[in-house]
């Protein structure tokens, strides 16, 4: 405990307007903290630009957003009617919204899981790979150069319902798959493809993980326990903790709002049945349907839901994370 | 290169101080050869005078171009001319004071305009409930039945004309080895023009056109279950494929030969004729014998023009000119033939016909034909706000219909309900 709060700073606790002179001047109440900038105005100096961005691109359209939340506005901004949380009501009691917000979860829980898995198991076998070594990462990690949308695009070249070779290879299973037509079927494109597009980015931090892994501990582990599973479970697992906890948060981020451009490649335009995320219904709903209180009452809904599962990300899996 | 550049400098600046045109904007939905076009004709308009320049810019897709145009509204940057698509007229025409009505700008720029000259079909979908133009009629299609001749040949026998001589003939069809029929865009072919061309109310207060409070739906009606019924069982039977909700899928089977029938876009021809390597005809959209009074005209499918407020005199102008230039009949028939969809106006289409446009071509002239068939109470075309939103939720049910989740008649049930909600909220943004 070297803080010490302000307020017990002696006898006579400062004015507001001494502590904000101090503060311009670069007087910190406590002296300790004082280590580079002589100058208060300085460090934001330094920060403002990220700042501005932040402000100009995050919290001015976010504010907006809430704003036109409590409306329902003509499109082109002549007539507006005020309805408090109608928009709100609307969204939450809509069957098609809720199904829409379980897809969202189902699929966001489905695609994190395998493209983690997936991901760590191919850089664990990668990690042993001797001999080539270079050719096969290279392999594996060059889907990461292609976009999203270039993805969902080959994707459903495999998948197209007239000529796709996974229809085909289905067909030999004896089902008839129709991607575009059938709920379930379009779930199984998006999450291949979506998995497919991931996986690469968890190898690459995984690889360097597991690389930077002292032999030393690897070694002794060897010594302790025979079998490699029990060593991977034990040692070089919760090594890996670090980046597979920064793995979990950008998996889920990449899952809700990355895969954007690919459900939009699959549904061509046209959603009807086929599942999709809240993201993709916010911009159906604002920019195809120019429903602009109905959307952005769903995204400050989903600004909410991520905030929460930042927060309780952080607050208990971050606890049982070591970092070394 | 410096003397190159320097000339080049001094060329644009007499250029622009020697004919001081006025800039005029022009955003748009289209793409490939239609975009193409539409650049031509916009070399053909700044060619024909000097005191107006136009420049067309594509932004993306139909419902691209309407939102781009109103964000730019809202930020006071609109272009002079914005292109919408049919499903997006009411957003545009509820907003009064966004744009003006093309019919007072062309007169208040004291150029000729007369609603007679356009053809029947297209005069009132872009108008008011009095017949004033609104939007400019630009880009018009109607949905047609393409034929693959041989099949017809192999199977012996005739294109349909009624729904029930579909069903008498498709079995015999698929007997030849051939899907009978398949059908893009339902939500166009089997809901909107299913209304037209069988006479049938699509919403109260006149189809929407009457005002924007109170207008509801008209789609759970025993006509339009029973269309959609068949549908149902011609595809339990195998008569008709159903793929989805988009385009292409419905049409890649008639592009590969595999289907007999396929219900598309008189503006998709020019595709066609690249795309099907068969011989093909067309014919107009089946209706109902049974439905008393059926066989009217088609709505217009495509997009107008309008002329955005909120821009000086000299501008508006100049778009008026290029309205009276884009309707002249030498304009229409180089879009219309180039592009598949029809000439919207009579002077146009005697035109194109005196030249011998449809000798050669037969096809081209199936879609305009059906656009000038009688019209009736309800063909002149339908008002409803947040109708893009309708049209997907009707996507929504139809996918649910053909995979056997839902009964005909519950699918249209929330296809009304779930209609009428987005139409109530609509009205509350007219404030």
């Amino acid at each position: 405990m070297t803080d010490t709060p302000l307020s017990a700073q002696g006898p006579t606790a400062p004015s507001f307007l001494h502590r904000l002179r101090d503060w311009w001047s670069g007087e910190t109440a406590n002296p300790v903290k004082r280590v580079q900038f002589g100058h208060g105005l300085t460090p934001w100096l330094f920060v403002l630009p990220q700042l501005a961005v932040v402000v100009i691109f995050f919290y001015w359209p976010s504010a907006q957003a809430v704003t036109s939340s409590f409306y329902i506005e003509d499109p082109f901004g002549f007539g507006s009617t005020f309805v408090g949380m109608e928009n709100y009501a609307d969204a939450l009691g809509s069957k098609e919204y809720l199904s829409t917000a379980w897809f969202t979860a189902f699929f966001c829980v489905v695609v994190t899981a395998l493209a983690l898995g997936i991901g760590l198991l191919l850089a664990v076998k990668a990690d042993k790979v001797i001999r080539g070594a270079e050719s096969y990462k290279t392999l594996l990690i060059s889907v990461y150069a292609i976009a999203p949308p270039v993805a969902g695009l080959i994707g459903m070249m495999f998948f197209d319902m007239h000529m796709g070779p996974f229809t085909r290879l289905f067909a030999f299973f004896g089902h008839e798959l129709r991607v575009g037509v059938d709920y379930w079927d379009t779930t199984i494109a998006l999450i291949t493809i979506s998995v497919w597009k991931q996986i690469p980015y968890n190898f690459i931090f995984f690889l360097s993980g597991l690389q930077s892994v002292p032999v030393s501990v690897r070694e002794a582990a060897l010594i302790d326990a025979r079998s490699g599973w029990r060593r991977f479970k034990d040692v070089t697992l919760p090594l890996l903790a670090p980046t597979a906890f920064f793995l979990l948060i950008i998996n889920i981020t990449y899952t809700m709002f990355d895969t954007f451009p690919i459900i939009d490649v699959i549904v061509k335009d046209k959603p009807a049945n086929n599942p999709m995320t809240l993201v993709y219904k916010v911009y159906l709903d604002g920019f195809k349907g120019n429903d602009i209180g109905g959307s952005s009452a769903q995204s400050v809904i989903l600004m909410v839901v991520v905030a929460a599962l930042t927060v309780l990300q952080f607050r208990f899996l971050e606890r049982r994370v070591h970092y070394g | 290169m410096f003397k190159t550049a320097t000339a080049a400098i001094a060329l644009a600046l007499t250029a622009s101080t020697a004919f001081a045109a006025t800039d005029i904007t022009w955003w748009h939905g289209m793409g490939g050869r239609n975009g193409e076009v539409i650049n031509e004709i916009s070399q053909k308009f700044n060619a024909s005078q000097d005191q107006c320049k136009l420049t067309p810019i594509s932004k993306g897709t139909y419902e691209e171009a309407l939102s781009s145009g109103i964000a730019a509204f809202r930020s006071g940057e609109q272009p002079n001319i914005l292109q919408v698509f049919d499903a997006g007229a009411a957003t545009i025409i509820a907003a009064k004071g966004a744009t003006i009505p093309a019919e007072d700008l062309i007169k208040g720029a004291g150029e000729k305009f007369n609603r007679e000259d356009f053809i029947a079909g297209v005069r009132n979908f872009y108008a008011d409930s009095d017949g004033k133009f609104i939007g400019m009629p630009f880009n018009s299609s109607a949905p047609i039945m393409y034929l693959n001749t041989e099949a017809f040949e192999k199977a012996g026998v005739e294109p349909p004309k009624t729904w029930e001589d579909f069903e008498k003939i498709a079995p015999k069809l698929k007997e030849a080895g051939y899907l009978p029929m398949t059908a893009s865009q339902l939500t166009w072919m089997m809901v909107e023009n299913f209304k037209s061309r069988n006479n049938q109310q699509f919403a109260t207060n006149n189809n929407g056109y009457d005002g924007i409070k109170g207008t509801e739906l008209v789609a759970n009606d025993a006509n339009q279950v029973m269309m959609f019924e068949k549908l149902k069982e011609w595809a339990d039977q195998g008569l008709y494929g159903f793929y989805g909700a988009g385009w292409a899928d419905n049409l890649k089977p008639f592009e590969e030969g595999k289907a007999a029938m396929w219900i598309g876009s008189s503006g998709s021809f020019g595709g066609l004729q690249k795309s099907a390597k068969f011989p093909f005809g067309a014919v107009f959209m089946p209706y109902w014998g049974s439905i008393e009074g059926a066989g009217t005209q088609s709505f217009i499918g495509g997009a107008a023009l309008f002329a955005m407020a909120g821009k000086p005199k000299a501008e508006n102008d100049c778009t008026a000119k290029f309205f009276t230039f884009l309707t002249a009949p030498e304009t229409q028939v180089y879009w219309h033939e180039n592009t598949g969809y029809v000439p919207v106006t009579e002077a146009a289409y005697e035109l194109a016909k005196s030249q011998g446009y449809y000798d050669e071509k037969p096809v081209a002239e199936v879609g305009i034909q059906q656009l000038m068939l009688p019209g009736g109470e309800w063909t002149k075309g339908y008002r409803m706000g947040f109708y893009p939103q309708i049209r997907s939720v009707m996507e929504r049910e139809f996918n649910r219909i053909f995979s056997g989740e839902v009964s005909v008649k519950d699918a249209f049930d929330t296809i009304e309900s779930e209609g009428n909600a987005l139409l109530a909220r609509f009205a509350k943004t007219a404030g």
